[in-house]
């Protein structure tokens, strides 16, 4: 049943693991007028609070989900229409409602969520979602994994083949770092990228993952389509060191929360689960050494050791650059560093984990960046 | 990368990558093999429910089948931890522990103290406790309390597979003498565990749920209690925050202090006996420490001062069950301390 001026508000599903979430409270009375990214809703998943952005415009006609109660992914909670869609009509929409299936219902659900290959730099986990459009590649940061992409990944697959890796060191890819260097994860990602079969693509760097991505640019410029750095190293010599030393140090709950907590702008995103997933990762065999490594090698002494913008900006590759404003690991000043050799865009209320805590903003300005459509 | 297995597969998982990576980690007991030196499966048992099955295939003559002596071999293993090996001596049930005091009490905990700091004895004794298993009154305590009493011992107590897995890896590694507590009842319970090696520090307690009224603490087979309380309690708008402790020596008071500082309120649910336990321990610490932040009596729910029942009926009515644990929380809530049926407001 096909009614294109009433339209379903649902679950989202926020990273690859995400099956069900709990609202935690609306932010627009029924009734209200809606316009599109719109703060509609809160939703609490074992990850990680964040607001739902309104995907469409009309009039919130009706709210089926209720504050405190989980609904699967996809579930109907909430009915936008048209002022003069008749309730009746309303009312046999929420009916009549099926969660959709087929290719991106079932089919997707089927497929493994995580994916693992053989590398020249050993084992790396990967994740892949969407078909056809242009192909990206996400980039996670120091002490990050594929899923700090949670809220990025689905928003570009709509529109685009969209890969994303956990770095060797991290996630659950091999421990072993062979080479800590910018140049040594760059030949890293360009090794999966020969196994996994991907062409040019379009990079989209997280904080460390952005050296990495513009190291890549410089080492291999037909690998790489465009680049999108996101509160990216790289781009100047500052770098919060007490920050990386306190994630390498903390061994317990008790150490590690306050120190994810300056990645953020608002702190209480820092949910128990989270610090219990870091946790959970700082503990594997190989994991200490690995980040020790990285650090020796990256932010010696307090200070990145590679500052990459004067070859960046003379290379000439399409480049966005965006910050989170109050970002407490990499100063937002950096942002600039390119002049205008990059759309620079610095988002207001947001940290270092801009691309999760400003998700809808950062997916919009990628999706234009990439061509995303 | 991570997959759902049982606590029974972590801990085989567990010794299989500590006997892989450190050469000198032996694991020794009865039955752990099964059938050596008679005709028949090499590997048919791999111990009495099965949880060292197939090390022997691998690891061959670094597991050895004991005689029926815990005096020996647990002697044994303490010997060989200070000259250099790392065993894992399995113990079957540790009801059977009486036979081994002097070894584990006089010798393995104090070589370190009294040989000034000189010897080290890095020996793991696991075994299974607790109740529920209809195994009758002497393969059935939960003797933790007993062990935790001695200096110089440290004694874990895992609530699941993956904590099982991260501890029995840092107890094989630690320098000192660890018992390892195994809840029989938990072996089959399965949850996500890394197929890679990792250790969980000692001294760390887990967090399981957050919430602002009412604090329980717990180790072992009684969390999984504890959690369907909170779930009960979380019905009538009361929130628990629960605490595993995962190890009983050390144990992490701050976690405990500053849960209770925020809560104002703390149940204690050990499934040992009341006298000299586990919850008699953390409520006088918590009185002794934290008096100011009470808002009520501590709450203490145990098993009774008496054997394990053979009787399936008493037998689960002596184990902490989850109303017994949601009446102590709300107990705790009474502004007279009775036990009213609901405080829901």
């Amino acid at each position: 049943m096909q009614n294109e001026r009433i339209k379903p508000i649902v679950m989202p599903k926020w990273g690859l693991s995400m099956s069900e979430g709990k609202i935690t409270g609306w932010l627009k009375q029924p009734g209200s007028t809606i316009a599109v990214g719109d703060d509609l809703l809160e939703v609490e998943t074992d990850k990680i609070t964040n607001v739902v952005e309104a995907g469409e415009a009309g009039t919130l006609r009706r709210v089926l989900a209720e504050p405190g109660n989980v609904y699967p992914v996809k579930a109907l909670i909430a009915v936008l229409a048209d002022p003069d869609v008749p309730e009746t009509e309303v009312d046999a929409f929420v009916a009549g409602y099926a969660v959709p299936k087929g290719d991106d219902g079932a089919e997707a659900e089927a497929a493994p969520r995580y994916l693992f290959t053989e590398t020249p730099a050993g084992t790396l986990r990967y994740a892949k979602r969407g078909d056809g459009g242009p192909t990206v590649l996400l980039v996670h940061g120091f002490g990050g994994d594929l899923d700090n992409w949670l809220f990025t990944i689905d928003a570009l697959a709509e529109g685009a083949t969209v890969y994303a890796l956990d770095l060797p060191g991290h996630g659950q890819s091999t421990k072993a770092v062979a080479d800590p260097t910018l140049a040594g994860l760059s030949a890293a990602l360009r090794g999966f990228m020969d196994t996994v079969g991907i062409g040019p693509a379009h990079l989209v760097g997280h904080s460390m993952g952005g050296a990495v991505s513009m190291r890549t640019a410089l080492d291999a410029p037909d690998r790489v389509a465009s680049l999108s750095l996101i509160a990216s190293a790289g781009l100047g010599p500052e770098i919060n060191h007490a920050y990386i030393q306190g994630f390498i140090a903390a061994t317990g709950r008790r150490d590690l929360k306050p120190v994810l907590e300056t990645l953020f702008a608002d702190p209480g995103l820092v949910s128990r689960q989270m610090t219990e997933d870091v946790l959970k990762y700082k503990r594997l065999d190989g994991v200490d050494g690995a980040l020790r490594a990285l650090s020796a090698a990256l932010f010696d002494g307090g200070a990145q050791a590679g500052v990459l913008h004067g070859a960046v900006a003379a290379a000439g590759k399409p480049t966005l650059v965006v910050w989170g404003g109050q970002d407490r690991i990499i100063p937002a000043a950096h942002a600039t560093a390119l002049g205008s050799n990059a759309r620079a865009e610095v988002i207001p209320n947001a940290g270092h984990m801009v691309q999760m805590e400003a998700a809808g903003t950062v997916n919009a300005l990628l999706k234009e960046h990439i061509g995303v459509r | 990368m991570a997959r759902k297995i049982s606590m029974k597969q972590a801990i085989n998982e567990a010794l299989d990558l500590e006997m892989t990576r450190d050469p000198s980690v032996v694991v020794m007991g009865e039955d752990i093999v099964g059938g050596t030196g008679s005709p028949g499966e090499d590997d048919a048992w791999g111990g009495v429910l099965g949880v060292t099955k197939g090390l022997y295939a691998k690891h061959g003559d670094r597991l050895m089948d004991t005689p029926l002596s815990e005096s020996a071999y647990v002697g044994a293993a303490i010997g060989a931890a200070t000259c250099g090996l790392r065993p894992v001596a399995e113990l079957m049930f540790i009801d059977f522990m009486g036979v081994c005091f002097d070894q584990i009490f006089n010798q393995a905990a104090k070589f370190r103290y009294m040989f000034g700091g000189k010897a080290e004895t890095p020996v793991v004794i696991r075994a299974m406790v607790g109740a529920g298993f209809r195994a009758a009154a002497q393969h059935s305590q939960m003797l933790t309390p007993v062990f935790t009493h001695i200096p110089g011992v440290k004694v874990v107590c895992p609530s699941n597979a993956y904590d099982a897995k991260g501890l029995l890896i840092q107890s094989i590694r630690d320098n000192d003498p660890v018992i390892f507590c195994e809840h029989k009842n938990l072996y089959g319970l399965e949850c996500d565990v890394p197929a890679e090696s990792y250790a969980i520090p000692f001294g760390e307690a887990n967090v399981l749920r957050d919430g602002g009224d009412v604090t329980i603490v717990s180790y072992g087979l009684t969390v999984h209690r504890a959690m369907e309380a909170a779930e009960a309690l979380a019905r009538d708008r009361v929130e628990a925050e629960v605490v595993d402790l995962r190890t009983l020596s050390p144990i992490d008071w701050d976690t405990i202090i500053d849960s209770v500082e925020r809560t104002g309120r703390l149940v204690v649910v050990d499934e040992a006996h009341p006298r000299c336990s586990i919850a008699s321990d953390v409520a006088a610490f918590v009185g002794q420490n934290a008096f100011g932040a009470l808002k009520a009596g501590v709450q203490m729910v145990t098993a009774p001062h008496v054997p394990v029942p053979f009787s399936p009926v008493l037998e689960d009515l002596y184990i902490p069950n989850a109303p017994s644990i949601a009446e102590a929380a709300r107990r705790t809530l009474s502004p007279t301390g009775t036990s009213p049926r609901s405080i829901a407001a």
